[in-house]
């Protein structure tokens, strides 16, 4: 089988802080020791990309040594936690920003999806983005001409298409963006979490068009997700990064293995380490998990710090399965709200669960003062664990297939 | 080690930086992406207006009104006998596009980089839409002054085009290749030290006032022999000049101050180009 892309000892360095009145002296000194054919002295090599640790330099290395091969045809998911590396390798290979060592080889044209609608104006007609989108998209003006029809069909708005993109609703964008790349004639196309918008309906007919475009077409496709429900449903492999290294590649079942039990990290206590704003923030939550199969009680302490426009806010928690699925989200009852009266409040929330299966599952906290107003939202902070399954007696495993809650079901 | 099945790869991704590789090819495979993207900026310019186009003519008119108030009838500033009008409409053209391009293209990482951080495309290609849409701009002047030098010639006045107006296109190379170094070395640095956009915001205005738009240099030397140098050795003052000598028949021409002008633009394009093709690379992790 032929290669597609070929990476080798890739890394790419970022440097950490503020660019300020600091920063030209270091430029100087590394701009002397390139002169004299030395090493750039900011670049500590052997570091890893932990962000929960604090480093030595200011350097931090995204992507370190990487080593790999993608064939031709191949539909391969690149998963990972947040700060893993991911979207900074996609950034590499769609040439957006260049590595800092290692090379990439690519056969064939790349294009590459890390947002939908990149480079739209709003003043301008959907008939009229459709050109320049594609062609920031590397098309020629002939080539979007002739699929023009298509595009427009798959987008669905051809009523509006003459009319200013400002007008259009979020999902007439999103649908129109994601018609002009699916129309893409490269080899290779690389896709970022993009699906995550649109409406289910739509959600399915692009990840049909770009299953359609892997099997059909015999394209490369390279598919980042957060969510392993659809990274298993579309890639046949997948990579996993951690911390800016390859820890598992190879097939998809298999990595996804490796994910939940080496990368996923439980834990029922985080603390803000970001500094303190007058903003209300999230500073401190602590989980706590008490009762048996089928319920439990989940309890929840959360410290919030930060001065109030508000008199009361709301706090809501999102739970998310070890697929990176959000399956439920508690919002405690409306009153009473939590009332600040001072700068710190301690809120104690407790939820009842009822019949899930036994899997990973992560914690997201968020407050407000209003449902589309955000304070602070701490994604995936905190995480539990159920090990025994809802249903007494039941030995047989659970399959996220069937569904992640189990109902009470008796024989009469 | 030659592998047998080694594929030829199309693309190579690395660290190095070829500062003269400027990947013209990549540039004309985009040519279509340059034409929409000049489009894209004249449409946007008169969208959800009412005079539209218009407005191209409506700044240069009241800024000769107001240079031909302050300058020639209140502080008498000679214009070498050419009507006022005439005279700031010659050198506000050339200068309008001049500063434009020069201001657009310095903050042309800062402006896209919400585009150029998703998408590849050669770079090269946002600084020369920058020059291509203000073209558009300068020609309708060019028009409105054509048409003024033709009310002047038949009302009598002193004007008449030379021969020297053969060189206009040169001209037109050279004020946009000026506009385009100068812009893109700004823009390169001001990636990572923000310091140099605020030079630019208040330097152009007033880089205006060493060249000769307002006075002509022969004026400039008479007055100021000990410092007009400072003017002389401006590149964009042997460009207006020439272009008066060409439209209007009155100006201070040399051949030496005007190879000296394209000698200087030439080394701040190549320099810009360098520079801008250095940084492009990176400059999505600093900005």
């Amino acid at each position: 089988m032929a290669k597609a892309i070929k990476v080798e000892n890739l890394s790419k360095a970022y440097q950490l802080g503020n660019f300020g009145t600091g920063t030209i002296s270091h430029d100087l000194e590394r701009f002397w020791a390139r002169l004299r054919g030395k090493e750039d002295p900011f670049l500590k090599i052997g570091e890893v990309n932990d962000r929960t640790q604090k480093g030595e330099s200011d350097i931090v290395w995204s992507l370190k040594d990487l080593n790999f091969e993608i064939e031709q045809g191949d539909s391969v998911g690149i998963i990972g936690r947040n700060g893993a590396g991911k979207s900074t390798l996609l950034k590499v290979l769609s040439r957006v920003t260049s590595p800092t060592t290692g090379s990439v080889k690519i056969k064939g044209r790349i294009a590459s999806l890390l947002e939908v609608g990149t480079g739209f104006h709003p003043e301008l007609s959907g008939r009229e983005n459709i050109y320049l989108n594609g062609a920031i998209l590397g098309m020629r003006k002939a080539e979007i001409k002739r699929k023009f029809d298509e595009i427009v069909d798959f987008s669905g708005v051809e009523r509006y298409i003459d009319t200013p993109v400002k007008r259009y609703s979020s999902g007439m964008y999103v649908r129109l963006a994601f018609a002009v790349a699916a129309y893409l004639e490269s080899e290779i196309l690389v896709v970022d979490e993009v699906l995550a918008v649109g409406d289910a309906e739509f959600q399915k007919k692009c990840l049909g068009k770009m299953g359609e475009m892997s099997k059909g077409q015999g394209r490369t496709v390279l598919f980042v997700s957060h969510n392993m429900d659809s990274i298993l449903n579309f890639c046949e492999k997948s990579i996993l990064l951690n911390n800016g290294i390859i820890i598992a590649n190879g097939n998809t079942n298999e990595v996804i293995q490796v994910y939940k039990q080496d990368v996923f990290e439980l834990s029922n206590h985080w603390v803000s380490t970001s500094a303190t704003k007058s903003a209300p923030a999230i500073r401190e939550v602590t989980l706590s998990l008490t009762g048996k199969q089928p319920t439990f009680e989940l309890n929840i302490i959360t410290r919030v710090e930060g001065e109030l426009k508000t008199p009361a806010a709301f706090i809501a928690f999102d739970i998310q399965n070890s697929m990176g699925t959000t399956i439920m989200q508690a919002i405690p009852q409306l009153t009473p709200f939590m009332h600040f009266d001072g700068t710190t409040i301690i809120s104690n929330t407790s939820i009842t669960l009822h019949g899930l299966i036994p899997d990973s599952y992560k914690v997201s906290v968020w407050i407000g003062p209003h449902n589309d107003h955000t304070y602070d939202w701490q994604r995936d902070i905190i995480s539990f664990e159920i090990e025994n399954s809802p249903t007494q007696g039941r030995t047989f495993p659970h399959h996220y297939g069937n569904g992640f809650i189990v109902p009470d079901s008796r024989l009469i | 080690m030659i592998e047998a099945d080694d594929p030829k790869w199309d693309i190579e991704i690395t660290a190095q930086k070829h500062a003269l590789n400027l990947k013209l090819k990549d540039v004309w495979h985009y040519r279509d992406l340059l034409v929409l993207l000049v489009r894209r900026d004249f449409v946007s310019f008169y969208k959800q207006t009412i005079l539209g186009p218009v407005w191209f003519f409506v700044q240069p008119v009241i800024t000769v009104i107001t240079y031909n108030l302050v300058f020639s009838n209140l502080a008498n500033i000679s214009t070498e006998n050419v009507p006022g009008p005439l005279f700031y409409m010659a050198g506000i053209v050339l200068w309008n596009y001049f500063s434009d391009c020069l201001t657009k293209t310095s903050t042309v990482f800062k402006d896209n980089a919400a585009l150029m951080g998703k998408v590849y495309f050669p770079r090269l290609i946002m600084p020369l839409s920058i020059v291509l849409s203000n073209l558009i701009r300068f020609a309708v002047q060019l028009v409105l002054f054509i048409l003024m030098l033709f009310i002047y010639h038949f009302k009598g006045a002193a004007v008449a085009p030379t021969l020297y107006i053969l060189l206009f296109p040169v001209l037109l190379l050279l004020i946009a290749a000026l506009g385009l170094g100068l812009g893109m070395m700004i823009s390169a640095v001001t990636t990572k030290y923000r310091d140099l956009t605020f030079v630019v915001s208040f330097g152009v205005p007033l880089l205006m006032y060493t060249t000769t738009v307002i006075y002509p240099l022969s004026t400039a030397i008479a007055k100021y022999s000990k410092y007009s140098w400072l003017i002389k050795y401006n590149p964009v003052t042997a460009i207006t000049e020439t272009f008066r000598m060409g439209f209007l028949g009155k100006g201070t021409f040399s051949w030496d101050l005007f190879a000296y002008s394209g000698i200087v633009t030439t080394v701040i394009l190549m320099a810009g180009v360098i520079i801008f093709n250095r940084v492009e690379k990176t400059f999505i992790d600093t900005i």
